[in-house]
């Protein structure tokens, strides 16, 4: 028993040297193996589709066409002077700038709701969830539906004596009611985000609070918000992915991005371009710039939500 | 006194919850009634149609392989599902848990094409396809959706929660990196690898354009695109009714997996904001 | 600038590995493909040197490729018809793949790039101008189709698929548009006639007019919807019947501010929702719906709406009258026309032209007319009298005389912009004659871009 302790230990110990390096290797080739097959399939199927892109925004590319000729930047300069493309442009911003606050306030609301209630919780919490995984399209026609000048909501709105809208027909409204059916949808995921984020909140701090005579609003802004930041940045990102790419929703709900192309997002323009117009070039040209903006918006979400994971 | 406000105050909340109960159902609940509505009655507003009837349903059965087209998605789901899970999950804890070189930059650059419009990808993937000869094929529909940026960047937010020192213990006790994340970061993953799951089979459920564009014979039409060309011809002739029972037929199945691993999914996407 | 050229240039570098790597991905399953499913290329490169050599090419076996959009009746019946064909000319195959109506340029844009072209294509006839502008399509053979025969047989609306002094497209049926009437509501507001006038119209849509206490609309005296059937109607209806004209014989030049008409059909259309408030749109979803229901009393609609009547709504009791008239004669027609693609010769070219033969021949036209309920395209056989006297289908071909297919340039394009003109009166409170004059320049803005394009190839 002992002798083979020993020689156990014996054979570590003798093998310690080499299993150091070994074991450096071993792990690299750990990482770099597990890595090599996925890079490799978002290089074929994400990277170089984009590298694609970029070479036919430089070229009219009419897709029937079999002559291709390059034109330099004559497809970007040819959508700056498009004022629906301006219009598309600001009109995805408006949605990330309304959905990702209203996304995120609706799901910290209905987390902080739930969290105060003793009972039904699970009930609540299933109830919230089952928007999220019903198929946008379906979704889509029935907000329709209700929303038609002579559907339900309106009927409602009248009995209540007020003035029946036009919503998704309005250039004024239509924006934000699909930037509202999209909160519709994703707030039980949200929801969920953010209770977990608030259940591992130490409840020391807010009894220690309460003894210092904070009010609730008080202790919700100076307990609650900060700690729970890291959580917040997740959301906006997940958020903000949805939001600077609605495309199925218009397709859905307002048809072309109407009215008066008040709907017309980036990504339902770029779609427009290339499989209405065929002009894959103008199409890749503004595929081209909305990465860029993506780009530089994930660049700042990174560097946030590392910075704040960091304290 | 402060006791009946305090009442006063639970009931505002659970009266605010159950108006958030009304308004996450109320639409899904018209689509199904509307699905029994009779044609003649479809501007009817009533949530309880009657007559009731159930011809919507008989029609769009009869009509179409709608069997078919669910069990196609339910398949192409799983499989998906289940490359989703071995891939993203294994880049998600090497990038969560190593430190190498290049490390942040393939990070950026996996999370840079979750930015790329679908769109904007699918002539460049309908090419590819065309060459592989896997367009109109099971593996062709697979093709573009085996890995994904989101799951890769939920895993990595999972897998930092792993601890360490566990996976450095089993290092010291000379388990070789694959055993450690098989048997060791694997199986404290399970909520997360739940999560996964769900969320990959519910955006595969879902999926439009690019089986839209890959499959081409009506009997290996996913549901949505098998909608879709149902629906184009239903819109012309005024059929909301049928077009509701397909929507109201496409929801079920989701909510029924759902309800049945509700807990494990809540309890894994409550995982991903923890960081 | 140099740093931009470089950039463009590493762009170029790094898109050519993109093609060698894409190729090199697929060179394994590449050959396989081309021999099984996609003939295209690879029997249309054996199909000219055979047919060359062997002078009977009635023996030699030809596949064709069809693409038509999805409309259950119609698929049905072109089934049936190619079974048809295929047992006449026992040497040709044809095969014939369906999109639905709202993706069909979708799919036809993802599935042209990797070489999965139709041999013969069917076309909206105004997205011609856009696909013969790209090359993608040859003219029709002028010893299966000459120009002549085309002029003396078919209406003369069929001119809107000849470009550049050339046939492109020949359709087997066309449609009209008129106005569709539902009697028991004209029974019901004591209405005894159908409008026959430009004003008549607007008393009868009034007339019947049905709001609620809340004032909603329960019955629309005329269902109004821009963007379906409203811009035709405007283009060579009320235009041309002011007295108005729609183009300049070269296609260059928009000429609806030209006369004092342009503006008058504008303003007479859009009152109908502004002034009068008989309709508006999408209330009861969509025009065709409000009439199917029994929510619109006239609705102005297209022939080809008769078969989804008939199905959908078997007890609405509903009539059929032309438009409404004012100056001059004139009402909106348009077509789905066939049209071969630019890479089909030899025998596939015989045979393709064979197949248009057919599908334009008059048995077929009859079918179509009983089937998909869409009129005859040639004279000879829209005239007869089992049509002409047909209670439904009469007033749409009495009407076939009168009718224009306006050119387009980019159908969806031009509509967008006269639903947008529309909604800017309607919705903005815009003054009608500005909303109209940012619409000319629009459009003409649209053509003058076409036209650039077209002259600098």
């Amino acid at each position: 028993m002992i002798a083979r302790t020993a020689r156990t230990n014996a054979a570590a110990g003798w093998k310690t040297i080499p299993l150091r390096i070994s074991y450096r290797t071993q792990r690299y080739l750990f990482i770099y193996l597990t890595l090599a097959v996925p890079l490799l399939y978002f290089f074929v199927t994400r990277l170089l589709p984009i590298i694609y892109s970029f070479y036919i925004s430089f070229r009219e590319w009419n897709i029937l066409s079999p002559s291709k000729p390059y034109v330099g930047f004559a497809n970007y300069s040819g959508l700056f002077t498009d004022e629906i493309f301006r219009k598309s442009i600001v009109n995805t911003f408006l949605f990330v700038a309304v959905g990702i606050p209203g996304q995120l306030a609706a799901g910290l609301a209905a987390a902080l709701l739930l969290q105060s209630i003793p009972r039904f919780r699970g009930f609540f919490r299933t109830v919230y969830f089952i928007p999220y995984i019903t198929s946008i399209v379906a979704v889509s026609w029935v907000f329709r539906w209700l929303l038609m000048p002579n559907g339900w909501v309106n009927s409602a709105l009248l009995n209540l004596g007020l003035d029946a809208q036009l919503f998704l027909l309005s250039p004024r409204q239509a924006l934000y009611v699909i930037a509202l059916s999209m909160i519709w949808q994703s707030v039980g995921f949200q929801m969920l985000v953010f209770v977990t984020g608030l259940e591992g909140i130490p409840a020391m701090y807010y009894e220690a609070a309460r003894i210092d005579g904070a009010n609730a609003w008080r202790r919700f802004q100076h307990i609650t918000l900060p700690l729970l930041n890291p959580v917040i940045l997740f959301s906006a990102v997940i958020a903000g992915i949805s939001y600077l790419q609605t495309f199925t929703q218009i397709v859905s709900m307002t048809g072309e991005g109407g009215p008066l192309n008040s709907t017309r997002t980036l990504v339902y323009h770029i779609y427009k371009l290339a499989f209405k117009n065929f002009e894959m070039g103008s199409a890749s040209a503004a595929t081209v710039i909305l990465f860029i903006i993506i780009f530089a918006f994930t660049l700042v979400q990174i560097k946030a939500l590392e910075r704040k994971v960091e304290y | 006194m402060i006791a009946s406000r305090k009442d006063t105050f639970a009931v505002a909340r659970y009266l605010l919850l159950i108006a958030g109960v009304a308004i996450t159902l109320f639409p899904l609940l018209w689509m199904a009634a509307t699905s029994f509505k009779l044609p003649q009655n479809l501007y009817d507003l009533s949530l309880f149609p009657s007559p009731a009837s159930w011809g919507s349903y008989s029609y769009i059965f009869d009509k179409a392989p709608f069997g078919t087209w669910i069990s196609n998605t339910a398949i192409a789901a799983v499989a998906t599902t289940a490359s989703v899970l071995v891939f993203d999950t294994a880049v998600g804890y090497v990038l969560a848990q190593f430190s190498f070189p290049g490390r942040k930059l393939i990070f950026l650059f996996i999370i840079s094409t979750l930015m790329v419009p679908t769109e904007m990808l699918i002539i460049p993937w309908y090419l590819l396809a065309t060459k592989l000869a896997l367009t109109d094929t099971f593996a062709g529909l697979l093709l573009p959706g085996l890995l994904t940026a989101f799951g890769i960047f939920l895993m990595r937010q999972f897998m930092e929660s792993l601890p360490s020192e566990l996976l450095d213990a089993a290092r010291v006790d000379g388990l070789n990196e694959w055993s450690i994340f098989a048997r060791i970061a694997l199986p404290l993953m399970k909520p997360a690898l739940a999560t996964l799951a769900i969320l990959s089979f519910i955006s595969n459920w879902n999926q439009f354009i690019w089986p839209f564009i890959v499959l081409q014979t009506e009997n290996r039409y996913t549901l949505p695109v098998g909608m879709v060309y149902f629906s184009s011809e239903l819109k012309d002739n005024n059929g909301w009714i049928q077009i509701m029972a397909g929507a109201t037929v496409s929801v079920i199945p989701l909510i029924a997996i759902f309800t049945i691993f509700q807990k494990k999914i809540i309890q894994g996407i409550a995982l991903s904001g923890m960081k | 600038m140099t740093k931009k050229t470089l950039h463009s240039k590493t762009i170029s570098i790094a898109s050519l590995s993109l093609l060698i790597l894409l190729a090199a991905c697929g060179s394994g399953g590449d050959n396989k493909k081309n021999e099984g499913a996609d003939q295209n290329q690879s029997s249309e490169s054996k199909a000219s040197p055979v047919s060359a050599s062997v002078p009977d090419s009635g023996k030699e076996k030809v596949t064709i490729e069809y693409w038509q959009y999805e409309y259950p009746a119609k698929v049905q019946l072109v089934t049936e018809l190619i079974k048809q064909f295929e047992a006449e000319n026992p040497n040709i195959t044809v095969k014939q793949t369906n999109f639905p109506y709202d993706q069909y340029n979708e799919k036809v844009a993802t599935l042209v790039p990797a070489g999965k072209g139709p041999d013969v294509i069917n076309l909206y006839y105004g997205w011609l101008p856009k696909y013969v502008s790209s090359g993608f399509l040859q003219s029709l053979p002028e010893s299966a189709f000459p120009a002549s025969d085309i002029e003396r047989d078919y209406y003369p609306l069929v001119g809107a698929a000849k470009i550049d002094g050339k046939y492109w497209a020949i359709p087997t049926a066309v449609r009209t548009l008129a106005l569709f009437y539902n009697k028991d509501l004209f029974t019901k507001a004591n209405v005894e006639q159908p409008p026959a006038t430009w004003q008549e119209l607007v008393d009868t849509a009034v007339k019947l007019t049905e709001k609620d206490s809340k004032n909603q609309f329960v019955v629309e005296g005329l269902a109004f919807e821009p963007g379906a059937q409203l811009h035709h109607w405007y283009r060579d209806g009320l235009l041309p019947q002011a007295g108005g004209e729609d183009l300049s014989d070269d296609r260059r030049k928009i000429l609806w501010a030209d006369s004092p008409a342009g503006l008058e059909a504008f303003q007479y259309l859009v009152d109908f929702a502004v002034k009068y408030k008989v309709g508006t749109p999408g209330v009861f979803t969509d025009d065709a719906a409000a009439f199917k229901t029994g929510h619109a009393a006239i609705n102005i609609d297209g022939s080809f709406r008769l078969g989804s009547l008939k199905s959908d709504a078997p007890d609405l009791k509903y009539g059929i009258a032309p438009l409404p008239s004012y100056k001059n004669k004139s009402v909106p027609s348009s077509f789905w026309a066939n049209a071969i693609t630019s890479n089909v010769s030899g025998a596939k070219l015989e045979a393709s032209a064979k197949f248009l033969q057919f599908l334009t021949s008059k048995e077929v036209q009859e079918q179509w007319v009983e089937k998909v309920g869409e009129l005859p395209a040639q004279k000879a056989v829209a005239t007869q009298d089992k049509y002409l006297n047909d209670e439904k289908l009469g007033p749409f071909i009495s009407q076939l005389d009168n009718s224009k297919a306006h050119f387009f340039i980019d159908e969806t394009g031009e509509r967008t912009l006269f639903v947008d003109a529309v909604n800017e009166v309607l919705l903005n409170g815009v003054p009608a004659e500005k909303a109209f004059q940012s619409l000319v320049s629009k459009t003409q803005k649209l053509y003058d871009d076409y036209w650039a394009k077209a002259g600098s190839k």
